[in-house]
């Protein structure tokens, strides 16, 4: 239970997820589910996706239609707790903001995690973003299988086998 | 005795904020700060800050002191003593300060005390072994002087500082294996705790520390799961390793100049502890003295922001130099620090402020 | 033990700065505290309590708890973890309240 152990319920998670037509295209997937005084993912966001209003503890409301996927609010959000997904035929990819050292390189085989810190699968890094404007958030661009779509949430190095 | 129009004492965020406000208003402003560096809290803050624009959401603690700072420290009218404690604050604002060995007294018209707050400590067997640490320390030791305090580290509390600074230690190389919380749930964002789970650190909520284990130094831990009234349950203690224990169970708010000089102060928990009595324009019991940001009352930085900026306007209305811009601006940062307190994070500092407006009737 | 690499934070390669910790000679880096260099070195006992004679070790690095208190350069009760790492200091574990002479 999320405020028990940090870990938000199957159900909670599920219901950000845009239906599979959708994931077609890239949409952002906004993790939070609390009422905080932080604004940046909708102030940041280019296309007004992302709706806080005038009280900025409202929890941020995502405009599935609008949102074209771009990620400037993956790196926006000071929770990195926005992730951009997309279905691409049996694979879902991701970008996903990375804060860590090593950075992967591109074409590597990753450890996909779960929101429990759990291995759950390989995770392929297909590219990695890491701008000025981001502002020392990397961002990662990672396939796994489509079947992980709700599972996956980060990566991690895999140590020496 | 040397003459000052107005002293602010603290350079963390919200004594920064408070200067900038009071120069930009035409006053001279001395501003003594204890450490070897302006930005306080903030120069330790790798993560990005959470709230909205005027708050530097976004910008990372340390890249927002160094903004507020280059904004006034070529200012004519700032005088800036680093390494300098005030250990004295007399009546007609009059402070003593310590640098080294020496001790000189400066007069101010008017005296903002912005001095935080301090780390509260827990009550546990061992708990003054090598390798215990105090949340801010290890912060310190990480991000300022580039130490790694330990590879294999135990976080006692799940504030946003114990949150944060888990993260921070990750960040440096370390494994965070677990975080203990006394309470029922976890106290911080659950953004922030979401983020460390994920990495693979565990939160126990209804669980503490027994005692640290270790000769010389910390070996491991001992740690046990309580009750809904926070009684122990029997047979639930087990061990983990680890090489550092943080302790990161809230802050005080350091009133105690204030106290030294008589100002009212009364015990209000949701606040942090004691803290000085303030009327709606930042000024304590005592005529010509205010107080602002942490000494007040716990809450983010931003809010001390906030606090500052408005504390430095009412400070210059207060010397007669009332800032050309003095009631817009006051209107923008009172509706930000209403923001910010407006949902349930915030509910507690509301509360605490409502008992504060209750003592000051009473006291009246 | 030093942090070389950090995703935020860039930490510069820096003079050594030798000095002596328990007559040994050691060395830690120019911008030190003399308690943030030996905890580098991954030295955690700083002194002793007076009356039980317990380790202590770093605690709040801000000058508050005394738990860091050393004999430098013969002075006792020293705030080493915001006293700046100077060449050749002479730094001692301090087992008793200190002895000024």
């Amino acid at each position: 239970m999320l405020n028990k152990d940090g870990v938000a319920a199957p159900e909670q998670i599920v219901s950000l997820f845009p239906d599979r037509q959708a994931l077609i295209k890239p949409k952002a997937i906004l993790e939070c589910f609390e009422e905080i005084p932080c604004n940046p993912c909708s102030t940041s966001c280019p296309v007004n996706a992302i709706e806080i209003g005038d009280n900025i503890n409202d929890k941020p409301q995502l405009h599935v239609d609008v949102c074209t996927g771009c990620g400037i609010c993956i790196f926006s959000c000071p929770g990195l707790a926005i992730m951009v997904a997309q279905l691409r035929d049996d694979k879902a990819v991701f970008r996903v903001p990375y804060e860590l050292l090593p950075l992967p390189v591109k074409g590597v085989l990753w450890h996909g995690v779960d929101r429990n810190g759990d291995i759950i699968c390989d995770a392929l890094i297909e590219n990695i973003s890491f701008t000025k404007r981001q502002d020392r958030t990397a961002i990662l661009t990672v396939v796994v299988d489509a079947a992980y779509l709700h599972q996956f949430s980060t990566v991690r190095v895999k140590e020496h086998e | 005795m040397i003459k000052k129009e107005c002293i602010i004492v603290g350079g963390g965020p919200a004594g920064l904020c408070a200067a900038s406000m009071a120069l930009a208003a035409g006053c001279e402003v001395l501003l003594v700060e204890r450490s070897a560096k302006l930005g306080g809290q903030l120069i330790k803050q790798t993560h990005k800050f959470f709230g909205s624009k005027n708050q530097y959401a976004k910008w990372r603690g340390f890249d927002i002191a160094e903004k507020l700072i280059s904004e006034i420290i070529d200012h004519p009218k700032l005088t800036v003593l680093l390494n300098t404690t005030v250990v004295g604050l007399y009546k007609d604002q009059v402070i003593t300060v310590l640098c080294g060995q020496d001790y000189t007294r400066y007069q101010g018209d008017a005296l903002l005390v912005a001095t935080g707050a301090s780390e509260k400590f827990l009550a546990f067997e061992n708990n003054d072994l090598p390798g215990v640490y105090g949340a801010g320390a290890i912060q310190t030791l990480m991000n300022i002087y580039g130490v790694l305090p330990g590879k294999n580290v135990v976080m006692v509390g799940s504030g946003n500082i114990g949150l944060i600074v888990s993260y921070q230690l990750i960040q440096a190389g370390a494994f965070v294996s677990t975080i203990v919380e006394a309470a029922p749930i976890i106290g911080g964002y659950k953004v922030h705790a979401s983020k460390l789970v994920r990495l693979g650190t565990k939160i126990l909520t209804s669980t503490t520390i027994k005692k640290a284990i270790g000769k010389d130094h910390i070996e491991s831990v001992e740690i046990i799961s309580l009750d809904e009234n926070f009684k122990e349950i029997a047979d639930s203690s087990r061990i983990i390793a680890c090489d550092a224990l943080c302790v990161s169970v809230g802050l005080s708010p350091m009133h105690h100049l204030l106290s030294m000089i008589g100002a009212q102060t009364k015990y209000i928990p949701e606040l942090g502890g004691f803290v000085p009595l303030i009327d709606n324009r930042f000024q304590t019991s005592l005529p010509a003295i205010f107080a602002v940001g942490d000494c007040v009352g716990i809450e983010e930085a931003s809010a001390a922001m906030m606090e500052g900026f408005l504390g430095g306007l009412y400070l210059s209305e207060f010397l007669d130099k009332k800032h050309p811009d003095h009631n817009q601006l006051i209107e923008k940062y009172e509706k930000e620090l209403f923001l910010l307190r407006d949902g349930p994070f915030g509910k507690k500092t509301k509360d605490g402020l409502r008992k504060m407006e209750d003592a000051k009737q009473h006291v009246e | 033990m030093r942090i070389k690499n950090h995703p935020i934070l860039t930490f510069t390669q820096e003079a050594e700065i030798a000095f002596t910790f328990e007559g040994k000679s050691v060395k830690g880096i120019k911008g030190d505290t003399i308690a943030s260099a030996l905890s580098a070195l991954g030295i955690m006992t700083l002194g002793h309590s007076i009356k039980r004679n317990r380790p202590r070790g770093f605690y709040c690095a801000i000058g508050n708890c005394a738990s860091c208190s050393m004999v430098v350069n013969g002075v006792p009760n020293v705030r080493t973890c915001i006293t700046l790492l100077e060449e050749n200091m002479d730094v001692w574990r301090q087992m008793d309240k200190g002895v000024y002479k």
